[in-house]
């Protein structure tokens, strides 16, 4: 009993060390991956200048926001939402058809281990993400953000994180790659739509605002936005970037529990 | 000697086939076992439970005294799947370095194994630009690198030039003569010659559990392949008498 105890004591103290391989090796796979890392890097900015393109001679309001202020920054926590949900079910799609993923089931790798590993790679490749594109956004097409820039990149970052761990959740349930790309519009596009990006979340109808109060994306645009109004980060920046990591890691300890280890 | 493997009334369905209708064995532990049949037989699912990601439907399988499967056992039983389980976006040494770090090894195993199953020369190149059987034998050292009591081995020669096969299997042995327990399943019976015990499939039953030379005098011949077909028809005949 007492050696089972210090077992069990063992496999909790190496977890962090087996997070941080698994984080590793993500990383390692990524670096191999020229192409997706360039992409991952210039895609958001390159999409963020068109709008800018789009709305850059439209007459403004005098004393609102532009419209490519508003919506620029949303985006800039959309991207790697979004990205970030597409990139992690399809890396683990292949882990699961490369049988990689019931190889590790039988290693010391805990589940959570493997997930945290991938939040961990694909969270600080989305950092990367998110210094370019914000860096660029607020030079290159000096998007105007009234509060601090490196909350910007925070929220970006939890973004990703969600994306990461909505895209691990989605994967449990697709079993080819044509159902997992099919995922993307089920989980993002209904949180794109009622987010408050489209129409403000107190315009909408009664029983729309009920829905998109529990969509964790509503929350990261209004962090956002309080950002890009206040100069000093408010408490409902903070209460909402809670919400986005609270949600990211609900859906960590589902993926987790939807991971089965035995399977027929 | 505690038994490496214990089987005992295991019954697996998968869908709504019966792929083993309640196996019972033993495995020797440090001895080289094979468990040979035709594809099909049920080979795989077997060492799948052996490594505990199957679900079965009833029956026990332990691994040196625990259920398989437990986290116990977890980082003393290898397992390599019959297609390469390796991560083709990685070079060789960077697939043996991760699993040397699930297994709390140094990055020193992982260039050991890595020449053990004659991939030096290959090291640093990518996975997916390797043939067939250097992705086996990458898949292999990914496997050797815990240095496990218990090794289980899904068709690990397919492919391989006979040279190297010698070479593989001369390693098992002497993986075996350190005290490793090894289960290596094959399709093919010349193969069935280098193990200790057998282990004989067909159709989710155990036909035989046996020993080459033991295998030879049952069924009347110096060829294991004939031998095999010996049994088969014997044992038809006993079902249907």
């Amino acid at each position: 009993m007492t050696t089972a105890t210090v077992e069990r004591a063992a496999v909790r103290q190496l977890s962090l060390r087996l997070t941080g391989a698994t984080t590793v090796r993500v990383l390692r796979q990524l670096v191999h991956d020229r192409r997706t890392i360039a992409m991952m890097l210039i895609l958001p900015s390159a999409l963020l200048g068109l709008l800018y393109l789009l709305w850059k001679d439209l007459p403004t309001l005098p004393g609102q926001p532009g419209i490519f202020d508003r919506v620029g920054l949303t985006m800039l926590g959309i991207f790697p939402f979004v990205v970030m949900f597409l990139v992690t079910s399809i890396a683990m799609l292949r882990e699961r058809t490369s049988g990689t993923l019931e190889r590790l089931l039988t290693t010391p790798l805990g589940r959570l281990d493997l997930l945290l590993g991938y939040g961990t790679a694909f969270g600080l490749a989305a950092a990367l993400q998110a210094i370019v594109t914000v860096t660029i956004a607020t030079t290159v097409y000096s998007l105007a953000v009234v509060g601090s820039v490196a909350l910007v990149v925070l929220i970006a970052v939890v973004d990703a994180v969600l994306g990461v761990a909505l895209g691990l959740l989605a994967s449990a349930f697709a079993r080819t790659e044509f159902q997992a790309v099919q995922f993307m519009p089920v989980i993002v596009l209904p949180q794109f739509f009622l987010c408050g990006l489209l129409v403000p979340v107190d315009q909408m109808a009664g029983w729309l605002q009920v829905i998109a109060h529990v969509l964790p994306l509503t929350y990261a645009v209004e962090a956002l936005q309080e950002v890009g109004r206040n100069a000093t980060a408010t408490a409902t920046t903070w209460r909402d970037i809670a919400v986005v990591a609270g949600a990211a890691l609900l859906a960590l300890a589902l993926a987790a529990a939807t991971l089965r280890r035995r399977t027929s | 000697m505690e038994p490496g493997v214990t089987v005992t009334d295991l019954v697996v369905d998968r869908g709504h086939r019966r792929v083993l209708h309640g196996l019972s064995f033993t495995v020797e532990a440090a001895r080289v076992t094979g468990l040979l049949g035709p594809s099909g037989s049920g080979k795989t699912t077997l060492m799948r439970a052996m490594v505990g990601v199957q679900q079965v439907r009833s029956g026990e399988v332990t691994v040196l005294g625990r259920p398989a499967g437990v986290p116990w056992l977890r980082a003393r039983v290898g397992y390599v799947t019959q297609a390469p389980s390796v991560y083709a976006d990685l070079t060789v040494r960077e697939n043996a370095r991760y699993f040397a770090a699930l297994y709390g090894r140094d990055g020193r195993a992982a260039d050991r194994v890595i020449a053990d199953v004659g991939l030096a020369d290959a090291a640093g190149q990518l996975v997916l630009n390797l043939s067939g059987g250097q992705q086996s034998r990458a898949s292999l050292a990914c496997a050797l690198v815990s240095e496990p009591d218990v090794l289980v081995l899904d068709e690990p020669t397919v492919g391989l030039d006979p040279v190297l096969r010698v070479d593989l299997w001369d390693r098992f042995h002497a993986l075996a003569d350190a005290g490793t327990t090894l289960i290596v399943s094959s399709h093919v019976m010349d193969e069935a010659a280098r193990c200790d015990r057998l282990l004989l499939l067909r159709d989710g039953d155990l036909l035989a559990d046996s020993t080459p030379a033991q295998l030879r005098a049952d069924g009347g011949s110096d060829d294991l392949e004939e031998a095999f077909l010996q049994l088969i028809r014997a044992r038809a005949q006993e079902v249907a008498a």
